[in-house]
């Protein structure tokens, strides 16, 4: 055994290298939406890398209607008993204090999430005053700074929950790319305006232009059912992807989160996301984004 | 390019690869992802990232890289470790799933998640053996500890216990194979990465 002394500052928790680098680890995986233990172990056998607690899954969500909250914390704290990998849950928009109830839970992440009723319509909870970090939706980059600037750790492209039909993720995903990559070609002269343009602050749209990335792992959600959705969310540059509805909701639950693992990880293998696709009894319905009214659109929730 | 660089992997099944990529390039090593086993056998040296443990071993048992990883250790490939890479090289582990195979390597019982939950994950200066210059910035992030270790274990780095008079092992080395509990790819600070490529020099020679 070593004798040197050790000379350890005090230890510092809840730094954002600490909120963001918990959120580098997850890269590569999927996030499966849970609601009891039973589902959150299915998860875990599968190969999920975390699993997020919730009541309902958000095509549950859209059918029962009515306000959707936090969910309770027994079943939070049964599905963190349940298994041994990080356990998310969501709080919703702007309300602090779900969050801060999450936080004394011991949850691992906490998602401000639009597919839960908003309970702010102009603020969002400030992420910095937590221990816990944060992941929050986008549908563009400047949405995405706002998060990053109210101290989010993690952004997930938002799709549109519960629908099983990828077109929103794949329109929120593109456009946050797109407009990463128009940065990279800008000088600084033109980062001012940009940052006015996407009402996001000048320092962080000065560090995307520099990275030609966000600051913070970008995941995709909202809409993907199969293998192929995972594959293409990945292809398109999404570092992980979360699935709601899409596995708990499907014929053959367990396959398919395995599946889906398979696929995410071989994202640019066809043979490897062929194999996995095979036999997994009927996916999730899905509903035609086009025909959802407004109202409907969670995407549109969060500003 | 010097017929001495050496051509480092990191097991690209899931987790924070890319940092692992750029700080391997920084130390001036060749660096790839490795997925496959064809991969494995056209590298010098492996990195096992952090991630999540359970989902690394069982896509590196599906997909064939568990068998091919572990010959490469017996051979002696150098093989550098952190978080769920410690666990990857640990011979014995608590706390993990029941049916988590590791690829072994390292006579030591490592703890999964010992230091807590992500509320406890923390960063601190820590003195690591062997390196120069000032203490290294540990980041733990939900971070294994190891429990104890064999005879031809070398301790490189401790953290004070939070809950006694003792210290956790949070780095060790055994021969070629190095394994840290903490996180130096996400610092910027690229020593540690500089000493695997050292070593992995040194096995090459």
């Amino acid at each position: 055994m070593s004798t040197t002394p050790i000379t350890a500052d005090q230890p510092q928790i809840g730094t954002a290298r600490v909120k963001r680098g918990m959120a580098e680890q997850l890269k590569g995986g999927v996030i499966m939406d849970v609601v009891n233990a039973e589902q959150a172990k299915i998860a875990e056998d599968a190969g999920a890398v975390a699993v997020m607690a919730l009541e309902r899954v958000p095509a549950d969500i859209r059918k029962d209607g009515g306000v959707a909250r936090m969910s309770d914390p027994n079943m939070i704290e049964e599905i963190i008993s349940a298994v041994s990998i990080p356990v998310m849950a969501k709080s919703r928009i702007g309300h602090f204090v779900e969050a801060q109830v999450l936080q004394s839970l011991g949850v691992d992440y906490i998602d401000e999430s639009e597919v839960l009723t908003p309970a702010d319509e102009v603020n969002h909870s400030d992420k910095w005053a937590f221990t816990t970090p944060f992941v929050c939706g986008a549908t563009n980059l400047g949405e995405a700074l706002r998060r990053i600037a109210e101290g989010a750790a993690m952004i997930r492209s938002k799709g549109e929950a519960g629908t099983g039909n990828v077109v929103e993720a794949v329109r929120h995903l593109r456009q946050i790319k797109n407009e990463i990559a128009k940065l990279r070609g800008f000088d600084n002269n033109e980062l001012y305006a940009a940052a006015k343009e996407l009402r996001a602050p000048y320092e962080l749209v000065k560090e995307v232009a520099e990275l030609g990335k966000l600051p913070v792992v970008l995941f995709s959600a909202g809409g993907v059912a199969t293998p192929a959705d995972a594959a293409l969310m990945r292809q398109l540059g999404a570092e992980g992807v979360f699935v709601g509805s899409g596995i708990f909701k499907s014929g053959d639950p367990a396959k398919r989160a395995a599946a889906i693992v398979k696929a995410t990880t071989f994202f640019d293998d066809p043979k490897i996301i062929a194999d996995a696709s095979r036999n997994l009894g009927e996916a999730m319905v899905g509903i035609n984004c086009d025909t959802l009214p407004e109202s409907e659109r969670y995407a549109n929730r969060g500003w | 390019m010097s017929s001495s660089t050496p051509t480092i992997g990191v097991l690209a099944l899931q987790g924070d690869v890319r940092e692992h990529l750029i700080a391997l390039a920084a130390a001036d090593a060749v660096a790839r992802p490795v997925r496959r086993a064809e991969e494995l056998a056209e590298v010098d040296a492996l990195v096992i990232p952090g991630g999540e443990s359970t989902t690394m071993s069982k896509l590196a048992l599906l997909f064939g890289v568990m068998d091919p990883l572990r010959a490469r250790v017996a051979d002696g490939m150098p093989v550098y470790g952190t978080c769920a890479g410690m666990i990857m090289l640990a011979d014995k582990i608590l706390d993990g799933r029941d049916d988590q195979e590791t690829v072994g390597g390292i006579d030591m019982t490592v703890r999964r998640n010992a230091f807590g939950r992500q509320n406890e994950s923390f960063e601190s200066a820590i003195d690591f053996r062997g390196l120069e210059g000032a203490p290294v910035n540990g980041v733990f992030i939900r971070a294994p500890w190891v429990e104890s270790v064999g005879a031809g274990v070398e301790v490189l780095a401790e953290v004070p216990a939070a809950d006694g008079p003792d210290s956790r092992i949070v780095a060790v080395r055994q021969g070629h194979l190095l394994a840290t509990s903490f996180h130096p790819e996400l610092t910027g600070d690229h020593r540690v990465h500089e000493y695997f490529v050292r070593m992995v020099e040194d096995a090459l020679r």
